[in-house]
Formats: structure tokens, sequence, C-alpha cells
């Protein structure tokens, strides 16, 4: 398989699955596993390619930039195929169980459409990863933000179709006012082409309205906070497999554009100015974001904000990395805590999956006991609350670690503090939590049986979460390859 | 690495795959956990053992395997190390034996001892830490795998116990985080090394390495119990008594007392922190702390709470011996590392004796116990003896070392902390063995279990009688080459010596 082929592979196979998963109802959960193994296969080949010999591009058709489309795949965007592609295969293997062990009439019904969506969505990720122009991820945005609202009005119910509606105008007002600022950048640089925009942009008033125009629309994608308010509803009310998969990925799609437009695109725009407001925003969602997390009286809106919070240490990242000294050691930082937080967070949701349906509700204040009734999964909350705290060595750590390193390196104080306070409201929600699991009960009840399957996938993840400290260092030898300049990576 | 290197990965696994094994067990699998739980221990014992005769015939070990960008994850095995190592691998041998015994009818065992197989990885992870990054992971691992075992009774006091240990536990390893992630910013990797690794750093940063230094004793001090930093240990006493036993003994208190050794010893050096003039201000908290925790002691009516603020008082000996300059200070302080271990290991394991046989909780329902219960109240009595200072028990050999250190370091009120604190020890727990030995026992106790001809259960006796037995031996032996003096002399000769 060449590097070609493995590109078009993880466009090609989820998009195929897709459509037979919408063809033959109930195949569903055969399909999602084969498209692990081929896009799992497919990213292997990539790595190694990518590894040895530097960023792997592909031209759709031969036509090349800036006629035709591009593809490019760089230790970046491998990082991000493989977070998406872990988590696809633990919700490839825990969907089918949460859809059939709850108490609804309607769940065949919507399992049925959960399986071609959520391919949909793979592909609709695996694209933006790959995309190498501003175009081409306006189209999967787009793409990424229809099988996202869907897939969240899936669960049926008010509160969810209602979520589900405002999170669509959210989107749809997002992508247009990215879609202006592509317009003016074509305008203004006559290209689309990330890699060459950095050469012919001059900043000038259009530009910075152009960037300014994506930037907004992004944010609300993101959920950065203010624009976080979408989030915490839509997240909450979902079936737990897709409150996992918008929690782990769909928001990291538009951060990622974020990171390819400031960093690669237009780092000559990247004032100081500019990177101490994102950072700004990402504190306050940090702050705010905990603060609520520790309000919630239900288990799935803790953690709906836990992301609102966690979302925002990504974005420390604008203001550390911009730096030239210690800027990668923050860049991959911030990458490897997307990647721990992406793992942890589907633990969770997933937890409160299992657990929603092993009790019946997830009131925070009517866990009493769930250590006893559900082992596995109070255990699997633990570790990935170990991991979003950032206890050592979890990826967590790794990340929290390596951003703390930049911050004391540049003597940038407030995000020394922000980080570490960060963590212990962290630590604070998760202990609201898990108190109540250890809290003894008069008499257990016993819980509604659900598939093994399900608890040892949320138990997996969790272990990856912690686990993959171990391979930061490798991470970083990876996120090297094609790192925009201004961290020292060479140009492309 | 080398090949021997994977012995001290082997001293790890072996509690951490114990842990991991009894976790999946069935409740109902008393026999095969029990067993389990011997094998780990066991095993981890032959093989600290198997690691100090290496380690005499000269052979160096280390693991290292690939972690952070540019830090790797590393065990080595020093002096230092193997001191706190033997201490926590033999004690945990004999509180496994306890707890087995303890727990006997109590809900969530396997959960317990899963926990308890994790809390003895951290604190042996700790001992073999090589570096600060690995030292600082045990830590945090300590923290996570003791609060289970804290709120093991589910209690709503339980609970509230855990809560406060864990608030500050964790701002603890925040403080302790940011000093080790500073500390890397300006000498980068730390690797702990005889007499310190910062001296070139002194002229250049002195501001910034006293800042880290008070963080850095901050972060361990919570878990040391330094005072203020101690309010959590009464409010954890709320955990089962072979956990008390082990968190005052080894686990906690001690690993934070290990870190300030670690800390003091070698990544700053002795002489390096003393021309930062940080080493007197540490004396005067620990000799702080031994006074207010001997005094606090003295008002506490319930045995188990007496104990824990005696914890408090006797493991600042150790930081004093620490900070006071001189070898003689520092063989003090590292003996009593594992005196005050041998010692208060015995007491907890009394108290608990007497709590599950009698029912006794409080130092007013002792009377005359020691009729009831003639073997633990000896072993107790000894412990109690060792901790006032009564000669040849281990407490005395710390109190004499400690003294002549303060003596040579010209310390005139160290002197006097410690005659305060001998003082108020006796007055604490002279009258404890007033009660059991000379008044009468009561016509009934407030919950008698009856054990037969034996005055408790046997695995509930031997650990106690084992534990006073090395308390004598700590004291007789002191000057024979196998005793915990001798190997702390080695390690205050090589901070010290030419």
């Amino acid at each position: 398989m060449t590097s070609a082929w493995a590109i078009a592979l993880l466009i090609l196979s989820p998009l195929a699955a897709a459509a037979l998963a919408f063809a033959f109802p109930g195949r569903g959960r055969g399909l999602a596993l084969g498209t692990a193994a081929v896009v799992g296969a497919a990213i292997v080949q990539l790595t190694r390619a990518v590894l040895a010999g530097g960023v792997q591009t592909h031209r759709v058709g031969g036509w090349g930039a800036p006629l035709g489309i591009d593809l490019r795949a760089d230790g970046l965007a491998l990082l991000m195929l493989m977070v998406t592609a872990g988590i696809g295969t633990a919700i490839s293997l825990y969907a089918q169980g949460y859809f059939r062990s709850g108490h609804d009439d309607e769940a065949p019904h919507r399992e049925r459409y959960f399986w071609p969506l959520f391919l949909f969505l793979w592909t609709a990720l695996n694209a933006l990863f790959l995309s190498a122009d501003i175009f081409n991820l306006y189209v999967t945005l787009e793409l990424l933000g229809f099988a996202a609202v869907t897939l969240v009005a899936l669960a049926g119910k008010r509160a969810a179709l209602t979520a589900a509606l405002r999170y669509l105008f959210v989107s749809l007002a997002a992508s247009l006012f990215y879609l202006l600022g592509v317009g003016l950048v074509y305008g203004q640089c006559a290209t689309v082409d990330l890699a060459s925009l950095a050469a012919k942009a001059q900043p000038g008033p259009t530009l910075w309205v152009a960037l300014a125009l994506m930037t907004g629309g992004l944010i609300a994608k993101a959920a950065l906070f203010p624009m976080h308010f979408w989030l915490p509803p839509a997240h909450a009310n979902a079936p737990a497999p897709v409150s996992a998969l918008l929690s782990a990925l769909v928001v990291k799609g538009s951060f990622y554009i974020l990171l390819r437009l400031w960093f690669e695109a237009f780092p000559a725009l990247m004032t100081p100015g500019v990177a101490q407001l994102f950072g700004g925003l990402g504190a306050a969602a940090i702050l705010w974001g905990s603060v609520q997390a520790l309000l919630q009286p239900r288990l799935k809106l803790l953690i709906a904000y836990s992301t609102v919070a966690q979302l925002g240490y990504l974005f420390l990242l604008f203001p550390l990395a911009a730096a030239r000294e210690g800027g990668f050691v923050a860049w991959s930082g911030g990458l490897i805590f997307l990647g721990a937080h992406a793992c942890a967070k589907t633990a969770m949701f997933l937890t409160a999956g299992n657990i929603l349906h092993a009790a019946g509700h997830d009131r925070i204040k009517d866990l009493d006991g769930i250590t006893h009734s559900l082992p596995i999964s109070a255990f699997a909350f633990g570790l990935a609350g170990l991991s979003l705290v950032g206890l050592p060595p979890s990826s967590g750590f790794a990340g929290k670690w390596l951003l703390l390193n930049s911050a004391l390196a540049q003597g940038q104080w407030v995000w020394v503090a922000l980080i570490l306070i960060g963590s212990l409201l962290a630590a604070a929600y998760v202990m609201r939590v898990l108190s109540h699991a250890f809290t003894r009960v008069a008499e257990p009840t016993t819980p509604n049986p659900i598939p093994p399957v399900m608890e040892w996938t949320a138990l997996a993840l969790a272990l990856l979460s912690v686990g993959l400290g171990f391979a930061s260092h490798w991470v970083a030898e990876l996120l090297r390859v094609g790192a925009p300049v201004l961290m020292g990576g060479a140009a492309p | 690495m080398n090949v021997h290197g994977l012995l001290l990965l082997g001293i790890l696994l072996s509690s951490f795959v114990t842990g991991l094994v009894i976790f999946f067990l069935k409740e109902e699998s008393h026999r095969l956990r029990t067993w389990l739980n011997l094998l780990g221990a066991g095993v981890k014992l032959i093989l600290v053992v198997a690691l100090i005769m290496g380690i005499y015939r000269g052979q160096t070990y280390s693991f290292t395997i690939e972690f952070l960008p540019g830090l790797p994850f590393t065990l080595g095995a020093d002096a230092n190390s193997v001191l706190f190592l033997t201490l926590s691998t033999v004690l945990w041998f004999w509180t496994t034996l306890y707890a087995v015994g303890y727990l006997e009818h109590s809900l969530h065992r396997s959960r317990f001892f899963g926990f308890f197989s994790l809390c003895v990885t951290a604190t042996t992870g700790i001992a073999l830490s090589a570096n600060l990054v690995t030292f600082l992971t045990f830590f945090e691992l300590l923290t996570v795998s003791t609060y289970p075992l804290v709120v093991h009774r589910g209690t709503k006091e339980a609970m509230r116990g855990g809560k406060t240990y864990l608030a500050y536990t964790l701002t603890g390893g925040a403080v302790l985080l940011l000093a080790v992630a500073w500390l890397h910013s300006l000498a980068g990797p730390v690797v702990f090394k005889e007499r310190g690794v910062l001296q070139a750093l002194v002229s250049s940063h002195p501001r910034e390495l006293q800042v880290i230094f008070l963080l850095f004793m901050l972060g361990l001090g919570v878990k040391a119990a330094i005072v203020p930093l101690h309010g959590w240990l009464p409010k954890a006493m709320v955990a089962p008594a072979p956990v008390s036993a082990l968190l005052h003994a080894v686990a906690v208190v001690k690993a934070g007392a290990f870190g300030i050794v670690r800390i003091v010893y070698d990544v700053y050096g002795v002489e390096t922190a003393a021309q930062l003039g940080v080493l007197q201000p540490l004396a005067i908290a620990a000799g702080i702390t031994i006074v207010y925790g001997s005094v606090r002691a003295l008002f506490q009516d319930e045995l188990k709470k007496r104990l824990a603020y005696s914890t408090v008082s006797q493991v600042s000996y150790i930081v004093l011996g620490v900070a006071i300059l001189g070898p003689a200070a520092a063989i003090g302080g590292l003996v009593h590392l594992v005196h005050q271990g041998l010692m208060k290991i015995t007491l907890f394991f009394g108290a608990g004796n007497y709590a599950e046989t009698l029912g006794i909780h409080r130092v007013s329902e002792m009377n005359g116990v020691g009729r009831r219960m003639p073997l633990t109240t000896a072993a107790f009595t000894i412990a109690a003896l060792g901790m006032i200072g009564v000669p040849f028990l281990a407490g005395a050999v710390t109190k004499q070392y400690l003294k002549l250190g303060a003596e040579q370091a010209g310390d005139e009120w160290v002197v006097w902390v410690l005659t305060a604190s001998s003082l108020l020890n006796a007055a604490y727990f002279l009258p404890i063995l007033w009660r059991a030995w000379v008044k009468p026992p009561p016509d009934q106790w407030p919950a008698e279990h009856n054990f037969g001809r034996s005055e408790t259960h046997w695995l509930l006796l031997l650990p106690p009688l084992v534990t006073a037995a090395l308390v004598i031996w700590a004291g007789v032996f002191a000057n024979s080459p196998f005793s915990p003096l001798a190997w702390v002399k080695l390690i205050a000769q090589r901070e010290y010596g030419p």
C-alpha cells in the first residue's frame, strides 16, 4: 500500500461503510469494525511513510494545487487521525450494546440511523484532517456539522431536539462566517492552499477582517468560552456514544483548523496580542467550565461542562507556542493534551451511558454505591479522572507538564497558575462523583444488566488515556514532522 | 539500563500485578486472595533481599524507559532507596497478614486488597525513583491509591475524612508539581545524586532556588504532616486499623519525610542548602511540629487520635535530623525513618486489636486490658516505651544521635525541644500503660469477641509481636553491622564524609 492509497482509503473506506450501513441495517457494527481495521492499517502505513520521508501529499486526480484538491498528511494530521481512529473503534464496539440495552422502544430505529451517520462523521473528520486548503476545510467542516447535529437529534427527546436545533443554528452561522472569510482570503491572495498562503499573505485590513470572520466561526464551533453555550445541552442530551464523539472529536475538528490557520497559513498575523487573547479566552473557559461542572446536578452535564473547561487548555497553546523559545514544547504539550482529553472524555461519557442504563438515571447525588454495582465502570471513571486532573503518568499529565514547562521557560506566570488551578478544579469535580461512588448504601439496588462490552470499552479507553503518557515522547517526535516554521519545523 | 535493572521492575511488579489480579477476584474467594497477597508480599521480600545482596557485591542497578520528551522514567537503588524500600517491604508483609485477619468479615475485600497492593507499589516506587519526575509519579499514585483505603468503610464520616485527605494531598501534589517543573526549567532533568546536583546554580539563581525549596517543603510537608499542613492526618483516622498502621508507619507520612530527605540530600545537597540558608527555617518548622503534635496528643481521649498526633510529632524528628547540619543529626533523622515505622506500626496494631477484640476505642476504656490481652499489651508497651526514649529500645538511639547532632551544630534550642518532647511523650503514653497494667478491668468490655484460648485472632497477634521484637532489635543491636543504624551511618558518611 503506497501512502497515496493509504490517504485515499482513510476517506473512502468509512464513506463506503456509511453507504453500506444505510443500505443494510443491522450490519452497522460489523461495517464499523471493518472500517476501523482498514483505517488502522492505513494509518500505520502512513505513519511509517511520514516518519521516514516527511510530509506526504496526494494530488487527487493528479491536478494539484491551486487547481485540484491536495490531500496532505503531516505529524499533526496523523495524530488527529489516530485519535479519531481510536475513539471510532471504541464507539464501534460500544454503540450496539448501548442502543439495545436501554428501555427505549425506539432504540432499533435509532440504531438504524446511528451507524451510517457515525461512519459519515468519521469520513468527514478524516477528510478534514487531510485537507490542505482552506476551502476544502470548509466543505469538510460543513459535512461534519451536519452529521453531528443529526446525531444529537437522534436521541429524539424534546430536550435533545431543542439542543440539536440550537446547535444547528450555531453551526450554520459559524460556517457562513468561515466561508465569508475564505472568500476574502481568496480575493486577497488568489489561493486557498494552506502551504502557499504564508508566503502570499500581506497583513492588511482585508486579511484581518477575513481572519476575524473565520476565527469567530471556528470559535463558536469549537465551543470556546463565551461561545460554549450550545455545548452542554447538546452533549448532555445526546445518546452516550454520540456525546463521546462530539466531546472527543467534533469540537477538536474546528480547533484543528484554527491551528492550521494561525500557525501555518497566517503566522505573520499571529501578534502577541492575538495569542494572549486566545489564551485569555481559554483561561476564562477553564475557570467558568470547571465552576459550572461543580454545580451540575447530573453526571452528563458535569462531563459536558468539563469539556468546556478542558477545551480551554487547548487554547493556552496559542500564547505559549507562539513564542520562539519553548514554542514546540507547548505545541506538542497542547496536542498530547488533546489526545489525552479525547480518550478520557470518551471513557467518561461511555461510563455515564453505562450508569444511565444500569441505574436508570444519572443524578449525581443518587450515585451512592456504584462502585459496588458497577465496579468496572466506576474504575474507568476514576482512571479517566486521573488523566483529566493530570496526575502522572497519564497522558493528561504529559500534556500539562509540557505546557507548564513552556510557560515556566517563558516566564508566563499567569498560565502557570492557571494550569495548576484548573487541575485542582478538575480534581474537585471528579471527586464529586467518586465520593458518591464510594459511599456505602444500606441496601444495594440491583442494576439493570448491561452488556459487559460496554463496561470494558470504557475501561480500555481510560487505561489508554493513562498509559499513553509513556508514548508522549514518541508523539512529540511525530509532531515534529511538518511542524509550523514558527516552531523550528522545516519549511514545506 | 542493565539486565540487573529488571530486578527493580520485578520489585514493583510483584505488588502491582498482585493488586490488579486481586481486583478481579470474586468477593468470596477468600483463600485465593489471601494466598495471592502473601505470594506477592513474599516475592517482594525475596527480591529485596536479592537486591541488597547484589548491592553488597558491588552490583549497580538501574532501569529506564522513555517517558516525556527528553525526560525518562528511571528506577535506581542507592543507599537511601534501600533504607526506605526494606522498611516498606518488611512492614507490608506483616501488615498484609494483619489485614487478612482484621478484615475477615468485612465487605469489598477485593477492592481493599487491590488498592492496598497499589499503595505498596507506590511506596516502593517512591523508594526506587531515581529522578524527580519518577518520584512525582509514584508520589501521586500513592495519593490516589490510598484514598479508597481511607474511605473504605463508606460511611459519611469516612467520606468526609477522605475528602479532607484528598483536598490536602492533591493541593500538595500541585505545589510539588510546580516545584518539580520549575526546577526542571532551570536545571534540566534532575537525577538524584549524593550531595546534590544544584551547586552550579547557587550563584546565578539563589532566589529562585530558595523559593523552589519552599515549594518543595510545602508540597512534601502535607504528606509529612508538618504543622500547619497536618490537618488531614487526624481526620484520616476513620480508615480501618491496618490502613492507619501503614499510612502512619511507611506509606503516606513516610513518603513525605523521605521526599524531604531526597530533596535536601540528593537534589540540593546539604552544603548547597545550607549556603542558601533554607535549612534553619525547616528545622524551626520541624521543632514547632514536634512540640505541637505532642501537646495535642496529650488531650486526645480517642486512642487512634492520640496516636495520630503522636505521628505528627514523631515524623518531624526525621525532618529535624535532616535540617540540622552534621553527620550525627543526619544519622538520628534517617534512622528514625525506620524506628518510627517499627514503633508506630506496633502501636496501631495494638489499637486495632483492642478495637476488634474488646471494642475499645478510647484511652479511658483501657483499664485492665493488660490482664485480658497480655501479649498485645506487652507489644504496645514496648513500642510506647520506645517512643518515650527508654534505653535499649529503638527510640533511644534516635534521640541520642539527634541530641548529639544538635550539640555539634551548636543548636541549643533543639536539645530543649527534644527534652520537652520526651517529657510530653511520657506524659501521654505512661497513663495508658498505667491503666492497662495496673487498674482493674471493668466487669464487661464494650464489645467483646471470643477467640477461644488465644487472646485474639492469631493473625492479629503475630504481627505486633514481630514488630515489637524488631523495636528491641533495633535498640539492643544498634551497633551490630545488621541494623538500621549501621546502614544509616553509611548514608551519612556518603553525604558528609570526605
